[in-house]
């Protein structure tokens, strides 16, 4: 009884003290194996009396069943500590930076347009396109710009030769458009649009989006209520203020100046009008049955007072240190 | 349009401060650019005499003066001006004057004697930029005066940005009739006496082209002193318009053009030789210009002749040689009215824009040009002295001001407000607007019609539309509200045969370019250099000679955005433009919108663990690739200026040729002062977003079977070759075939590579055996040993 007392105790003792998978198999070879000190201890139960034998063997067995659930412990927590020991072998230092590729980004102006789109896709305008070497009919005559008309000493005008220019402005579109659509019609037509002067308020190359919409009741108070609605959403500013100033366009009758309110002052942001009636009648729309607006904004304009660039002229610098601004 | 407020309020005077008379002037459409005060603030400044000058006693440089102020006692000022003299007269700052730059003047002792305020320069007193001394005024000027007042100081210059179509108010009249429409207030007319008719004489006027000038008025004035000084008033209102004093004829001239709009010409009678015929110019024709420039004429230009030769170019400017002179004694006074149509672009073909020209090509008041006469007529006598002649006038056809009608209702539709009877009548009384107006029953609306007919000073009112502007305008634009349109709603259409442009553009950001905006117009040179274009899209006004041209490629602005940023010390740059490249093709311009990328230095940012490759041409295609996925590309060696012979492809999409890529020449890459190889593509952006709707087929549930073939060809064999030979084969089961390694080297002889491909055999029925799969291989071996290929094993 003793004896099977001490070689339990013994058996506890060297398994705790061992760190070795194993060495634990070998250790429980003493005990268990052929010739283990417990299986000796089982082979000799044949010397006992038949009365004794089962209380010993079932002693044996007790003493057996905890030895070897000692030693399912002890693998259990020597795996775990060999599993721990490789997690933490393999541990990263995760503030390591990330590989790979960098991530580009949008020009400012692309960014800017991609609002204005959206913004005006909300309300159901659709974009629309055109040239960029237009003819003088569509830059100018369709537009009621006749040939040496004062306004169009208001549009330094690049030539391509006498009868093509490289379009002042979005408007032609409109017309392309409006001999293409019957109205009701709504659409805005961004791009890029060109004039002679340079510096640091002017480039010779700008954008601009027209926006023109043709329908049985389209009022003034209507184009005052979409640019307003559109400027307030551009900025997201619901405090915004837009403020019309009569003005003169050959092609909208009548025309205004659009002014917006911005650091306490007043920002020319540009100009709009109802569709003249000369311009209705060139693509045959009704000008009785049909009225129209539309407008024209500076994109840059919009960008630089979104963004707060304070020079035009870095738009098409294509400067690395000034395009990551904008990602 | 510049001009003086003070000359303005002696016309109208409304009960408004400079300010806000200038937000009214904008908020009609009359925008004021700028508002200066003519002098800068100072006070207690006033003409004073020199009576007496004295060195002084322990200074060199310093007097020590006696000056009237007008006072009983003069006052002891020491001044250093050199100019300083008995009897000039200056502007004396006084005691507790403060000067610009807040420079308050109070007693001091300099060096000893006491000194009671100081003589002033122009500079000193904020009215000149530079002065040589004191500022010598006139020998009349009022002692004591208060220089502001006498110089009448207290004065702001209003700065018009006129509209095109609102020449009325390149006069003080029209603006001030604006004025008085926009407040009310009254408006007092210009006092113009008719002018005694003293001599017989008449110079005949004969007017040939009367369509293009309908109205020719001309006096004779004999004896005039053309030497007499123009009256200070006079010449200071012309200054502040912007116009120097050029002789007293001259400035009347001016002076009843700035006043009425009217632009006149005065002729030394001595120069002509007699009478004045307005005709068109003979196709041989030339003269010289008041200017000195020579130009040639034609019969679409107008001209004013005597029997000998032409005088002046109509409407735009006199010529040499007969102008009134400061030794002219009998003047020929010309005030006309030249029709628009005849005016309008002339001056500009000879690179003039003129004050007459400014205001013929807009329109002039034609029934104020006979007033403008006797005006100015008036001036001479009364600053030259002379007598006048009567009024030769030949007069024809006038322009006819049709009645326009304005429906109540139709204001109502535009502006989306009702105007009452009431007010609409108001507003057509103030504008001067002459109208009858009727009741018009329409179905069961009532409504009004008004016809209105436009006064002989508005050229820009011919229909409906424009009244309805005027109304609007003087009734303020802030009056109509702004409100939301109301429609029915319909969807836009959104094909999916198309990608939008931005996904694109997105996914070129996402693989780390960024995106550049450049100009259309580029370098002749880089144009042909680059893209071998000798015959570019020219413009015949260039704001540059580096911008001449209209770019057939975006290549040179992204070439030209990498050395910017080269430059900079940017070691990897990554670029992509869109834009539109133009190309003459017969008579027609071509000018497709294409997508472009340019990359140079390394192909991943600089990291750690892992190795720094430049990035190289497949880097690019798989760029190029991704971009058009699922369609697929076609790379076919070519030859572009631009490129590398050996390292550029051309791009084919669906059989059609879209695009390039290449490594850039080495040639631009030195002359580039570029140390690394830098890529290039460009494609259409039509193919690029062309996209189909993608049908589902059935996955099927038979796994694909893999095997790998390694064939050894020659190096100059290409891998497409291979590739397509094998599809085209059109071998049973098999349903991918890609390339997935090379290999040069040990193993493999010199000239020859090893090529492998992975095959993907499958059948969407049943599990493929493997004699099927053998069969197979054995066809796709079977067509690359056709070429050349020895299968490796």
């Amino acid at each position: 009884m003793e004896e099977l007392q001490n070689i339990l105790d013994h058996a506890l003792q060297r398994f705790a003290a061992i760190g070795d998978e194993a060495e634990l198999e070998q250790v429980k070879a003493k005990y268990l194996g052929k010739e283990g000190s417990l299986t000796a201890l089982l082979k000799g139960l044949g010397k006992l009396s038949a009365e004794e034998r089962p209380a010993a063997g079932a002693r044996i067995n007790q003493v057996k069943q905890s030895i070897e659930a000692a030693l399912q412990q002890r693998r259990e927590v020597l795996q775990q500590n060999k599993l721990a020991q490789k997690l933490a072998a393999e541990a990263l230092d995760v503030t390591l930076p990330g590989r790979g590729l960098g991530t580009g980004g949008l020009h400012p102006v692309t960014r800017t347009l991609e609002r204005i789109e959206q913004l005006f896709h909300s309300l159901g305008f659709a974009t629309a396109s055109g040239p960029e070497i237009e003819s003088d009919f569509y830059n100018f005559t369709a537009l009621n710009i006749p040939e040496n008309h004062p306004a169009r000493a208001m549009h330094d005008t690049f030539y391509i030769d006498p009868q093509h220019v490289l379009r002042t402005h979005t408007s032609p579109v409109q017309i392309r458009y409006m001999e293409a659509h019957q109205p009701p019609l709504k659409i805005i037509s961004p791009g890029r649009v060109y004039r002679f002067d340079s510096d640091a308020t002017h480039s010779p190359m700008f954008h601009q989006v027209e926006g023109l919409w043709v329908d049985e009741e389209i009022s003034f108070a209507n184009l005052k209520g979409v640019v307003q609605d559109f400027l307030q959403h551009f900025f997201e500013r619901g405090d915004l203020r837009v403020r019309f100033r009569p003005s003169f366009f050959p092609f909208t009758e009548p025309s205004a100046e659009m002014d917006m309110s911005w650091n306490g002052g007043w920002l020319e942001i540009g100009g709009c009008g109802m569709v003249h009636p000369n311009v209705l009648k060139h693509v045959n729309i009704d000008s009785e049955k049909y009225l129209g607006f539309a407008f024209g904004l500076g994109v840059e304009r919009l960008a630089m007072l979104r963004y707060g660039v304070n020079d035009l002229r870095l738009f098409y610098e294509s400067d690395l240190r000034f395009l990551k601004q904008f990602n | 349009m510049k001009f003086s407020e003070n000359w303005l309020r002696t016309w109208v005077n409304p009960n408004l401060s400079s300010d806000e008379l200038a937000h009214t002037l904008t908020m009609a459409g009359l925008e004021v650019e700028a508002l200066d005060a003519v002098a800068p603030a100072f006070n207690n400044v006033v003409v004073a005499e020199v009576l007496e000058v004295v060195k002084h006693p322990n200074a060199d440089r310093l007097n020590v003066c006696q000056v009237n102020v007008g006072e009983a006692q003069p006052l002891t000022i020491v001044c250093g001006a050199a100019n300083v003299a008995v009897g000039a007269k200056v502007p004396c700052a006084r005691i507790g004057a403060v000067l610009p730059g807040d420079f308050a003047i109070k007693q001091a002792k300099v060096r000893n004697v006491e000194s009671s305020g100081m003589l002033c320069s122009a500079k000193e007193l904020g009215l000149a930029e530079e002065s040589q001394g004191l500022w010598l005024l006139p020998t009349d000027a009022p002692v004591g005066r208060t220089l502001r007042e006498y110089l009448e100081l207290d004065d702001k210059i209003f700065t018009l940005k006129l509209t095109p179509n609102r020449s009325d108010c390149s006069g003080m009249v029209g603006i001030a009739r604006e004025i008085a429409a926009l407040t009310g207030s009254a408006l007092k007319p210009l006092d113009i006496q008719v002018q005694p008719v003293i001599l017989s004489e008449q110079l005949p006027v004969n007017v040939i082209d009367a369509q293009a000038c309908p109205l020719y008025c001309g006096r004779l004035v004999r004896g005039v002193n053309a030497s007499a000084p123009t009256p200070a008033w006079m010449l200071r209102r012309l200054e502040r318009s912007g116009l120097r004093g050029i002789s007293a004829a001259v400035d009347v001239t001016n002076y009843v053009m700035l006043e009425m709009g009217q632009p006149l010409h005065a002729f030394d009678l001595a120069q002509l030789s007699g009478g004045i015929t307005v005709r068109r110019a003979r196709n041989d024709e030339a003269m010289t210009l008041l200017n000195g420039q020579e130009v040639k004429l034609d019969d679409e230009m107008l001209v004013i002749a005597d029997g000998a030769r032409t005088l002046a170019l109509a409407g735009i400017m006199g010529g040499q040689g007969s102008g009134v002179e400061t030794t002219t004694r009998d003047v020929f006074l010309e005030s006309a009215f030249f029709h628009p149509d005849a005016i309008v672009g002339k001056a500009r073909r000879f690179g003039l824009a003129t004050d007459s020209s400014f205001r013929f090509e807009r329109g002039v008041d034609f029934a104020a040009t006979r007033q403008a006469l006797e005006r100015a007529t008036q001036l001479l006598l009364e600053i030259c002295g002379g007598k006048a002649g009567a009024i030769s006038e030949a007069r024809g056809q006038m322009p006819e001001r049709k009645a326009i009608t304005l429906r109540r209702s139709r204001v109502a539709r535009v502006l989306c407000i009702e105007l009452d009877n009431t007010l609409i009548a108001t507003l057509l009384q103030r504008l001067q607007f002459d109208y009858t107006t009727e009741a018009v029953l329409d179905f069961t609306t009532e409504d009004n019609y008004y016809r209105v007919i436009p006064p002989s000073f508005r050229f820009d009112l011919s229909i409906e539309a424009d009244l309805i502007e005027e109304l609007a305008r003087l009734h303020g634009y802030d009056n109509i509200p702004a409100q939301a349109p109301q429609a029915a709603l319909t969807m836009l259409p959104y094909s999916e045969l198309q990608r939008p442009l931005s996904r694109i553009q997105q996914m070129l950001v996402s693989r780390d370019y960024r995106e550049i905006v450049s100009y259309a117009f580029v370098d002749e040179q880089a144009e042909r250099e680059l893209c071998g274009n000798v015959n570019p899209v020219a413009l015949q006004n260039p704001i540059a000679s580096n911008l001449a041209v209209m770019r057939s490629s975006l290549i040179g602005g992204l070439v030209g955005a990498l050395r910017f940023n080269l430059n900079r010390n940017q070691a990897r740059v990554r670029l992509f433009e869109v834009g539109a490249c133009f190309a003459k093709v017969g008579d027609k311009y071509v000018q497709n919108q294409r997508l472009s990328g340019i990359a140079c230095g390394a192909a991943l940012p600089e990291q750690w663990g892992t190795a720094a490759n430049p990035v190289d041409f497949y880097d690019m295609k798989a760029d190029v690739e991704s971009l058009f996925a699922p369609q697929t590309l076609r790379f076919v060696a070519a030859a572009h200026p631009a490129l590398h012979p050996g390292r550029s492809a051309q791009i084919d999409c669906g059989g059609q040729a879209i695009g390039w890529i290449g490594e850039l020449h080495p040639r631009w890459q030195q002359q580039y002062d570029m140390a690394q190889a830098t890529i290039w593509f460009e494609v259409e952006l039509d193919a690029l977003i062309r996209a189909v709707v993608p049908r589902m087929s059935e996955i099927t549930k038979f796994l694909p079977v893999q095997r790998d073939l390694a064939v050894l060809v020659d190096d100059v064999v290409a891998v497409q070759t291979l590739l397509d030979v094998m599809r085209q084969a059109t071998v049973p089961y098999v349903q991918e075939i890609a390339l997935f390694d090379v290999y040069r080297g040990k193993g493999v002889e010199q000239g020859k590579k090893s090529l492998a491909f992975r095959v993907l055999l499958q059948d969407t029925e049943k599990m493929l055996m493997d004699s099927e799969i053998e069969t197979s291989v054995a066809l796709l071996i079977n067509v690359m040993q056709q070429q050349g290929a020895q299968l490796r094993t």
